[in-house]
């Protein structure tokens, strides 16, 4: 038995941040509560375009105590598989979409005696909702926020208008860059540091942090893993005795919903476990994109997260 | 709904017992005629025959009542049976405001929840509470949040921190325990605080169990069902005061199996929680008697053959060493070979 629990909703609002940045609120249709959720969390939105249903994931960014409606804030990206495209281009007021459940793969590590957040351009969805929840439960904490330029840069004013002092912004086109080691050498025990953003920006932080000492278990991060493109492949699944072809733009899991056969998944960017799979044979390379799988497993060729992973070569054969 | 209460206890005189309709909502813990641990998880939903104890997936019965006074004076005696870490406040207050709901909307007629805002009204009538609040703030409850909604709540609970692709025990309250110790393993991991299970470690239940549970959802809660048998009604069966109850063990007669000896279920349900990402265990105990249980013909059958072919580790386990035979010898009158129909339920 499996439960539904998608939420089906309607854009309510449609706001310009910045060049590239659009923020989308989203209300129950049947006028239910959202469900509150904790900071850091996503969701799946599901939305129908010309090419089929597209299922991406989103951080949410609205208070995270707010069950009135839920927001997403989405980047325009010129090298994208087309999502950010038509949520930009297509997406209207009125429009329905379907959301999953809130999930945090990131979340706040409630022990901490303070909480310092990285953030890098649209890496700071994550922490808008955070940064409500760590502001009403009175507790410590310090946004490092480095945008590209003003112009580009999303929420910095509201974000220093809100938090004031706590909220450190940083700008590429002025030259000024987070002084990391300055920043992370110097805090207090107890401290937990939170990065989202480019890869660049999360491996300069965590590597900082792991070259001043700071214990793994100090240090979070969250990357966006959206499925690489590829070159077209076939994928045969044993359990619902099909074969199938993987488009260049599409990730396997993407393929097999597309085919009518369901997979678990709830991430959809390579770091919940969820859509796991048991490889029974490839012929070709796999290309493991996600971040969930250890180095071993890799290596041994028989699991895949089909999520984000896909293969060079001809033909794999999954336990699907 | 309207419940009668039953005036009982669960210690001295052992007056527990179940009504007919009590013992037909026990929630049996057996699919079929033998037993080994999996992995039975299944989605916590309203389900079973009508009056079954999965209906409301916070349940109330006939017992609660009395069951809360138990519950109290376990407390007075020994206040570290409810200890919550103190990162755990945000994960109190998704409990409170978790079972508060859960109650209010399966027994309108017993419980209700108002909230204007941060301004919430709170009333149990079975034990005659009226609560007004602020919830977030600690000095409007007389107990800190999971303390106060667990003196209303059958059942125990832990509360599940979320970390480093761990679970950890972080926060309780347990008095109805199959003899094991919050106090002793607060703070512990997934992993730790199941170390003494025998078998299941080398079958990979703990494993896979816990690779399932740090991706449950918010809005899908599971349960599953555990089970051990207790000598006497009691709910307090815990390490603290095993000099009270071990000795029981070795007071079953062929004479007393029927009204002496229990199985005893554990309805077990675990919740995503909003705001603090926690995971909420809750683990509700059940008792049933010998001469309860065989008034469900198929019960008998199958409890008969359950416990006559246990493994011989799972019979230390649970302690049923010494009282084993006598009842399964008991039980074996109520065994006419028949075959079983599936499920838990009664036919």
């Amino acid at each position: 038995m499996t439960i539904n629990t998608e939420m089906h909703c309607r854009v309510t609002a449609i706001t310009n941040v910045s060049e590239k940045v659009k923020r989308f609120r989203f209300e129950r249709i049947d006028g239910e509560p959202m469900p509150i959720f904790s900071g850091g969390a996503h969701v799946v939105v599901a939305f129908h375009t010309d090419e089929g249903l597209r299922r991406t994931p989103y951080s949410l960014m609205s208070v995270p105590g707010d069950t009135s409606g839920y927001e997403i804030s989405v980047l325009r990206v010129e090298q994208s598989r087309g999502g950010s495209h038509y949520l930009h281009d297509k997406l209207k007021v009125g429009d329905e979409v379907h959301l999953t459940q809130p999930v945090n793969l990131f979340p706040i590590d409630q022990r901490g005696k303070k909480q310092l957040l990285f953030a890098g351009g649209i890496g700071i969805t994550p922490f808008m909702a955070m940064m409500e929840q760590l502001h009403r439960e009175g507790e410590n904490f310090e946004l490092y926020y480095a945008i590209r330029d003003r112009k580009h840069g999303a929420y910095w004013k509201e974000l220093q208008a809100r938090f004031g002092s706590r909220v450190k912004l940083y700008v590429d086109a002025e030259k000024s860059f987070i002084p990391l080691d300055a920043v992370l050498g110097n805090q207090p025990l107890g401290t937990h540091l939170y990065v989202c953003g480019p890869s660049g920006m999360i491996d300069a932080v965590l590597g900082k942090a792991t070259a001043l000492g700071w214990p793994k278990q100090n240090q979070h991060s969250e990357r966006f893993l959206a499925p690489p493109a590829g070159d077209v492949f076939k994928a045969v699944l044993t359990r619902s005795n099909k074969t199938i072809a993987v488009g260049t733009h599409q990730s396997i899991l993407e393929a097999v919903e597309a085919n009518g056969v369901e997979a678990p998944y709830m991430c959809r960017g390579g770091a919940c476990g969820m859509c796991e799979t048991n490889v029974v044979s490839c012929s070709g390379k796999i290309q493991h994109n996600d971040i969930y799988l250890e180095p071993e497993d890799k290596a041994t060729g028989k699991k895949i997260m089909i999520c984000v992973s896909r293969i060079k070569g001809d033909k794999i054969t999954l336990d699907l | 709904m309207n419940i009668a209460f039953n005036k009982e206890t669960f210690r001295d005189d052992f007056t527990f017992k179940n009504s007919p309709a009590g013992i037909r909502r026990f929630p049996f813990p057996f699919h079929e005629d033998k037993y080994m641990y999996a992995v039975n998880m299944e989605p916590h939903v309203s389900s079973g025959p009508k009056g079954h104890a999965y209906n409301s997936l916070i349940d109330v019965d006939e017992h609660y009542v009395a069951e809360m006074q138990d519950r109290a004076l376990v407390l007075k005696e020994d206040p570290l049976r409810s200890q919550a870490l103190p990162h755990m406040m945000a994960a109190q207050w998704d409990t409170l405001e978790l079972i508060m709901e859960q109650k209010a909307s399966g027994y309108p007629e017993l419980f209700s929840l108002t909230k204007d805002g941060d301004n919430w009204h709170w009333v149990n009538k079975p034990m005659g509470i009226d609560q007004k609040f602020v919830f977030g703030d600690l000095t409007t409850l007389p107990y800190e949040p999971m303390e106060y909604i667990m003196r209303q709540t059958q059942g125990d609970i832990c509360i599940v921190d979320q970390r480093d692709n761990q679970l950890w025990m972080d926060a309780g309250v347990v008095t109805t325990q199959a003899d094991w110790s919050l106090d002793f393993d607060l703070g512990m991991n997934f992993m730790e605080w199941h170390g003494p299970v025998p078998l299941a470690h080398q079958i990979g239940v703990f494993d896979r169990a816990l690779k399932f549970l740090l991706n449950l959802q918010q809005g899908k809660p599971v349960r599953r069902l555990n089970w051990t048998m207790t000598i006497n009604p009691r709910l307090d069966t815990s390490p603290e005061n095993y000099h009270k109850w071990g000795t029981d063990r070795m007071t079953v007669t062929p004479e007393n199996v029927g009204n002496k000896v229990h199985l005893r279920c554990e309805l077990q349900s675990l919740w995503r929680l909003p705001r603090s990402n926690a995971i909420l265990f809750v683990i509700r105990c059940y008792l049933l008697k010998m001469e309860e249980l065989v008034t469900v013909p198929k019960w008998a059958r199958r409890f008969h053959r359950v416990l006559r072919d246990l493994p011989p580790e799972l019979i230390d386990y649970k302690g049923l060493t010494r009282y084993r035979p006598t009842t399964v010898e008991w039980l074996s009158k109520f065994d006419d070979g028949q075959p079983t129909s599936p499920g838990i339920f009664p036919e």
